[in-house]
Parts: structure tokens; sequence; C-alpha cells
């Protein structure tokens, strides 16, 4: 029995005592009070072009919404005196990062938004009420998954009844219009268990898979698709205990949640970074957690090693193997793909990978459905008040869905998927089973 | 393993855009990397050649008869007046109608947000209505809440400039009810949707076009601030025009600008089209070189440090505020290459005491040999296969001369020609 299936840690620790510095080349930025935050310099940088405002899909649909240039470095200078509360709409960030990727001049944009978040959720938003415990659910979904995985069908059952759903919006604030992902029988963890690990070894090709909560207990197939892809280039697969790559924590502002999952996640995955393994991820979001946002939030041991070992799944194999020559020789049998990007996908310089990838790949027609937002940016189209913001966002991407040839959706990110099939009614496909169909099942 | 092209461009501005796809039609497979959004979108969209002499001379009215006279290292004396004809080409063939001035060689006057007027070459044919040649009165409407544009000043100092028309400004509210500091984004999404107001059936076109009609004295032409579409600014133009009943025009506004935004838009289209593999988020942060020769380059991807391969690099990172140029209190240098950048030691030689004056940092840059190849302080290229475009370039002050497009054209083109052709 693995910690993914052992009763989820309540220990939440509020003082970061047990970082410690790593090593010469490594100087995090500190980003909690008590520690002298130290952005200066990040905030002198912006030169007010407004860039990042003119990007933001949260100020493209709400007027109200004062925009990155606001919440990041403006907000910042108002917070160095000690008579200005963090602006309640930071709660409305939903954290897509491409004012981070918009920037000409570097500000650490979502750094800053995810300090100011904390520091409101923290010090200014009520522990007692529903929206706290609402977002606190919502952000820590590892641990519900857990329990559903227990007993998938009367999860999958009760959460699809559409009066549990309408209470859930009522008492709770959680959105009735979304049907929830449904609970696979098996998990992933469990299928990797009982297949007895990895089928391939290797002393040079090691890959350590962080698969998420969603590839684990929603959506095993993806996981799946990334072992065999995996091993049918020869390398062997480690599938250590984690928890959750943190990112619904951050835009959720429960940045002691976080640390409580990337302490265990640092740790284990920097063990077998010592020993060789890259580490790989299936979810963009994820993969984007561990290289940007814990260095940038975190000083455990191990933090910038883990960082600078990760990657995302495909990406990795782009790098490191023929992955063209591969694909070019290979053919599947449809159907053609409308392909989104997620916002963190952009934020890696993954955005024009699948299509580059599959365009050359024979039997199936791939399109990008353009590069707006999809608009749920993970809990926050599950929350009632910002569902219409969500499906507003996500307007642009639904009618280029329609447009495109294909009837058949592919991303990276799992909450992207969510938003494509609820918009579209498309069934949604990730990248890895495609080239599982390709090179693996052929 | 590293990933393999045969060029490689650093930089996804318009000097970059123009040596990908420069490169692109001599047979290359060209990948074009770049970190940020470029800084095309803080551009006016004006394309301007050359609008004064380093001298401070002008405004020019020919742009070509004034390029011979330029001193040796300006970007233009290196690569030659058929170089900036090629670069121009490749322009209006991706611009097509969306662009106007290519009929002539002569210098087009734009009025400018702040009622400057602008010589350039192309201009977008959302602005031509607009010259400052064109001897017609003009209305010129700014908006409440925008405050990127102040009509009535810009009509004084128009006036002031000596324009050969009467220019009037009038500021109306939107008709759209907006936040105290909406984008300008706003402004042209509002227009682009064209969605009913009030409850009525008029669409947010016709009710800005009745504002302006009750402000209108006869006027045969109106200007505004340049938000009119970001999808759709013919159309948004066109029925404004029609409504009103005289010519519609934008002027041109600072950062961010739509003009900017949508020319950028366009230019990246023409880069997939030319079949150009583009990667944007991640920064080049140094390099491999085997004697001469850049072997790899290496790029942060969010972490990991990945070689890319190629035979031909061209260096298209921007000038100082595109940070293609970075400096400190110690020095300044080209951060990807380190490539020699000419400075003077004393740190208060780099600028002059008056605001406008000849400051030497507008002029700092790597010093390029005929083929844009970076030299070092000795005059030998620092690399055979590394060239170099736009405002990384040294020896000129694009803000001065209102040269920066024309520069980015003709040394993008210049550069990536000779890289595609080193490549195949």
């Amino acid at each position: 029995m693995s910690d993914a299936e052992s009763p989820p840690d309540d220990d939440v620790p509020s003082v970061p005592d047990d970082e410690i510095p790593d090593g010469d080349e490594f100087e995090p930025v500190q980003v909690f009070p008590d520690n002298e935050l130290d952005l200066r310099e990040g905030a002198d940088d912006c030169y007010k072009c407004s860039t990042c405002d003119t990007n933001c899909p949260v100020a493209e649909v709400d007027d109200d919404f004062p925009g990155p240039k606001f919440q990041g470095p403006e907000q910042w200078r108002l917070k160095q005196k000690d008579d200005h509360d963090v602006d309640d709409s930071i709660m409305d960030c939903s954290n897509c990062m491409r004012c981070d990727n918009a920037c000409p001049s570097d500000v650490p944009l979502s750094q800053m938004h995810n300090e100011a978040r904390g520091e409101y959720v923290d010090q200014q938003m009520d522990k007692l009420s529903v929206e706290y415990w609402r977002n606190r659910v919502l952000a820590n979904y590892r641990i519900s998954a857990w329990f559903a995985s227990k007993v998938p069908r009367l999860a999958n059952a009760v959460m699809g009844n559409s009066l549990v759903r309408q209470v859930g919006e009522k008492v709770f604030g959680v959105t009735a219009e979304r049907e929830f992902p449904e609970f696979a029988q098996q998990t992933f963890r469990q299928w990797w268990a009982e297949r007895g690990g990895p089928q391939v070894r290797s002393e040079d090709k090691r890959v350590a898979y962080f698969h998420g909560c969603y590839a684990n207990y929603n959506t095993p197939e993806v996981a799946k698709a990334m072992v065999r892809v995996f091993e049918h280039f020869g390398y062997q697969i480690a599938v250590p205990d984690q928890g959750c790559s943190g990112t619904p924590m951050y835009a959720n502002g429960m940045l002691d949640d976080a640390r409580r999952d990337a302490k265990l996640n640092i740790k284990e995955f920097s063990e077998l970074v010592e020993e060789g393994y890259d580490v790989v991820c299936s979810c963009t979001s994820c993969s984007m957690s561990l290289r940007q946002e814990y260095p940038e939030l975190f000083s455990f041991e191990g933090t910038a090693e883990v960082s600078a070992s990760t990657y995302e799944a495909v990406e990795y194999l782009r790098i490191h193997e023929d992955l063209n020559d591969a694909i070019s020789a290979a053919s599947v049998d449809g159907p053609d793909l409308a392909y989104h990007a997620p916002c963190h996908a952009r934020n890696q310089g993954l955005d024009r990978q699948a299509v580059e990838l599959f365009r050359d790949l024979d039997g199936v027609g791939i399109e990008d459905v353009g590069e707006s937002c999809s608009g749920i940016s993970g809990t926050y189209g599950w929350k009632a008040e910002k569902y219409d913001k969500s499906m507003a966002i996500g307007e642009e991407m639904f009618e280029h869905m329609d447009e495109a040839e294909g009837e058949t959706g592919m991303t990276e990110c799992p909450t992207c998927a969510m938003q494509m099939e609820h918009g579209s009614g498309y069934e949604i496909r990730h990248p890895l089973e495609l080239l599982e169909d390709a090179l693996v099942a052929a | 393993m590293a990933i393999e092209q045969d060029v490689l461009v650093v930089g996804g501005g318009l000097a970059g855009i123009t040596a990908a796809i420069s490169a692109a039609e001599s047979g290359a497979h060209v990948r074009l990397v770049s970190y940020k959004q470029p800084t095309l979108r803080h551009a006016s969209g004006l394309i301007d050649v050359l609008g004064y002499t380093p001298d401070g001379e002008g405004p020019i009215v020919d742009p070509f008869d004034a390029v011979e006279d330029l001193p040796e290292g300006h970007p233009y004396e290196r690569v030659g007046p058929a170089a900036i004809e090629a670069g121009l080409d490749l322009f209006d063939d991706i611009a097509g109608d969306t662009y106007e001035g290519n009929h002539t060689d002569r210098n087009a006057l734009v009025p400018t947000h702040g009622g400057a007027v602008k010589p350039t070459a192309r201009y977008p044919d959302s602005t031509a209505a607009g010259l400052a040649s064109d001897g017609r009165d003009a209305l010129l409407v700014g908006f409440e809440r925008l405050v990127g544009f102040d009509a009535p000043l810009a009509a004084k100092h128009l006036a002031a400039a000596g324009a050969p028309f009467d220019a009037r400004g009038v500021t109306v509210e939107f008709p759209v009810e907006l936040s105290a500091d909406p984008k300008v984004t706003r402004f042209a999404h509002l227009l682009d949707q064209d969605k009913p107001i009030g409850g009525g059936t008029r669409g947010v076109r016709r009710a800005l076009a009745e504002l302006v009609n009750g402000r209108l004295d006869g006027e045969a032409r109106v200007g505004f601030p340049a938000v009119l579409g970001d999808d759709h600014p013919r159309e948004v133009r066109t029925d404004l025009a029609e409504h009103i009943g005289a010519d519609v025009f934008e002027v041109p506004m600072g950062p961010p600008s739509l003009p900017g935004i949508r020319l950028e838009d366009r230019l990246y289209e023409a880069l997939d089209e030319a079949g150009v593999s583009i990667e944007t988020g991640n920064p080049v942060v140094g390099f491999e070189a085997d004697g001469d020769r850049v072997e790899s380059v290496v790029v942060d991807r969010t972490g990991n440090d990945v070689p890319y391969a190629a035979e031909e690099y061209v260096l298209a990172t921007g000038g100082l505020v595109g940070k293609g140029i970075d400096s400190d209190r110690e020095g300044v240098e080209e951060p990807v290459f380190d490539c020699h950048v000419a400075q003077p030691s004393d740190r208060y030689d780099w600028f002059e005491d008056e605001a406008f004056g000849d400051h030497r940092f507008a002029r700092f840059g790597v010093d390029p040999d005929r083929e844009l190849r970076p030299m070092d302080a000795g005059g030998t290229p620092e690399f055979s296969n590394l060239r170099a475009a736009g405002s990384v370039l040294g020896n000129y002050d694009f803000a001065a001369e209102k040269s920066g497009s024309g520069v980015s054209l003709a040394t993008g083109f210049h550069a990536g020609r000779l890289a595609g052709e080193g490549a195949t």
C-alpha cells in the first residue's frame, strides 16, 4: 500500500521551519510573510506597458477586474505601507499565468499574484465562511478523490445525481451546471501495482512519473498510455508516492496545503533524481508547478534538482528520442482532432508542440483552435459565482472548436478537457493516447 | 540530443519574423524561438524607413535619397538600398491591402496621438484618411476613460505644427458603460462585437456614430484613437464612416497598441504560411561554439537546459527595451552570445544632460560587418554563422531617426536570406 492510498495527512504546517537552503547555486525567493519578501526588483521592472492586461482572459470578460498589472506590481507597491489590505479582486484571478508569458520585461507576475492571494486568504478571509471551505475542498481535490476511489460506483452515482448537484450549488457554492468527472473503477496506481510495476529495465533511460491526481483517479487511460509509450522507447519507469502538484492550492491561496504536498513530492522525486531519473508529467499544470512554482515558493532540500529535471511527457520524448521520425513513419485511423493548448502549456513553450508533431502523422488531421484560454482554470470554473465568467472566457474556444474539421478534442490539461467537453460535447483525448495508438498499438 | 533545424532565429519581433520568412523562402527549415511577446505590441504599427537624418534634419521627403549619406556602420549603410527595398517588398506581400504607402518612395505624414506628425514609409489603411498632407478639415474624437488620447490637445498640437487643415478635438463618453480604467482592448472588442445596447437594436458602432454626429461641424473626416476593432477593424471603420457620413481614420497610440497587435497577428500567420516552426515562452540563455562556429544554443525550457542546433543563427533579440541589449552599472552587454558592444568606459558618458540630447546609449548595440555578422572589438566576425538583425544592432538611433521598422525589415531580410543560403 502506497501513500497515495493511505488516508490524507491532516497535519498542516504553518511555519516552513523544515525548509533548508539548498547549496550555493540556488537562491529561492521567499514569498511568505515574516520572511522579508523582496519582489522589489520585479516590481521595478514593470514599465507599465499594460501588455499583461491585454492578455488577461478574466479582464477580457470582466471590465471591473483590475488586471495583472494592478494585482502584481501596483498592489505590491501599495502593500509596502501597512495601511492597505490586499484587494479582494485577487480572488478573481484564475491563475492562468498568461501574464508571465506576456510581460516583455520579465516581471514575476504570477509569483506576485500567488503571494498576494496567499496573504489575502491567510489574513483577510473568514476561515469559518462557506467560501473558504468550498475553496479548501476544491483545492484539495485529491482528498475527495481518494475517498471516492474507494467506492467509485457509489461516488459516480451520488455526484451524478442532479439533486445532489443542486444542493451542492445552493449550500456549498459549487456550480450545478457541470457534471462531475467520473471516477475510474480502478485507479492508475492499482493498475500499476497489479501489473507488477515497471516491465522494462534500463540503467540509463529512467523516468519517474508524476501522474498527479486526475490521471490516477479519473483518467487512468492517459497514465497507462504514458507507461506504454515510454516503455516502447525503452524507459524504466518509477511511480513513487506523490501528492497534489499544488496548482489548485496556489489558485485558491492555500499555500500551506501546497507546501504539505510539495514536501512529500520533493522528497520522493529528488531521491529518484539523485539516482539518475528525470521527472515526467502528463498534465501541463503539474509540470508547470514542479518546474516554476516549486522553486519560487519552496526551499526543501532537492527543490532545485527536481525543478531542473522535470519535463512534460511529449516534450521529453521530443528532446530525447527521434519522435518526429517515429511519427512520420506511423499511421492511425482518425478521428480528426481539434486541439486546444492549455495556458500552462503555453507558459512552458509547449503550445505548438502537439500540432507540429501530429501534423506529420498519417491518418489524422489536427487543427489548433486558437490561442484563447478555455476559461475553466482548474477549480475556478467550478465555483458557482465564477461559472458564467468561465464560460464567457471559453466562448472563443467553443466557437473555434465548432469551426474546426475535427469533432474530437485534444488537450494536455484535464480541466481544459472538462471545459472542452462541457462546451462542445466532444470526446477529448490526450496526446499520449494518440502516441500510444500510433506507436504502441500498431 | 539537440533539437535540430537549418536556421534558428532568436527573437520574435519584426526583425526576427522577417529573417525567419526570408530564410524559409530559400528552402531552409527555420525555427523561431521567442521568450516573451514581442515589443511589436508597443509599436504604433507605422512602418518607418527614415524620417530624420542622424543629425536631426528633416522630416525627410524621400528616405532613399537620404540613405546614401548615412555614416559608415549604420545598419542601412551595411546592407545597402537593395536590402531596404527587398525588406519593404517582403512586408508589402505580407501586409497586402491592410497597409498603404507602397505607391511611392516618399514618406507619408501620419498624425499620432500627441498631435505630432510622423514621417513614415508604410501606414495601416486605418490611418490613411488622416494624413497630414490632406487639406480636409478633421474632427478628432477622444473617449473619456481612455487617457492615452487627449483629442483637444492633439488638435491644438497639430495646428501648432502647421498642419494645412483645421483640426478640432472633442471628448465623448463611450456609449457603453465602462469601469474607470478600461483596457484598450475592451473598446476594440466592444466595437468588434457591435452588440445592441440599452435593450434596443442600435449597435455600439451606430451609437458611437450618433454621439459624434452631434459634435460634427462640417468636417470631412473624423479621427479616433486607434482602438477601432481588433479582429474586424475594417468593418468597424466602414460602419462608423457610413453612420457619421465622413471618412474615418485611426490615430496611432502608445502601448498597448491595437495597430501593433493586428500587425503581430498578421506576421505570425505569415510565419505559419511560410512553414516556420515557432516556439514562444522560453529564453535562449547561452551557446556552445567550436572555433568560430556556433554549434548550438541553449534554451532554458522552464528550468531545463535544452540544446538547439542549426547551421546558421540569426540574433534578433531587440534593443534596450526588448532586452536584447542589457546594461547595469558596470557596463553594457549582449547577453546571449556576449558579442562586443562598443561603449564609453565612463557610465556618465553614456548619456547627455538634455532629455532629447544625442544620447550615446540610444546607439548601443552590436557592430556588424556587411553580412550582418557581429564583429569583435578588432573588427573580426565573432562567429562565421551568426548574424544580427533589428534593434540589437548598434550605430543608429531609431527613435530619433524614425527608422526602427525599416532597419528591422532590411536587416531581417538580409540576415535571413544569407542564413538561409548558408544553411541549404
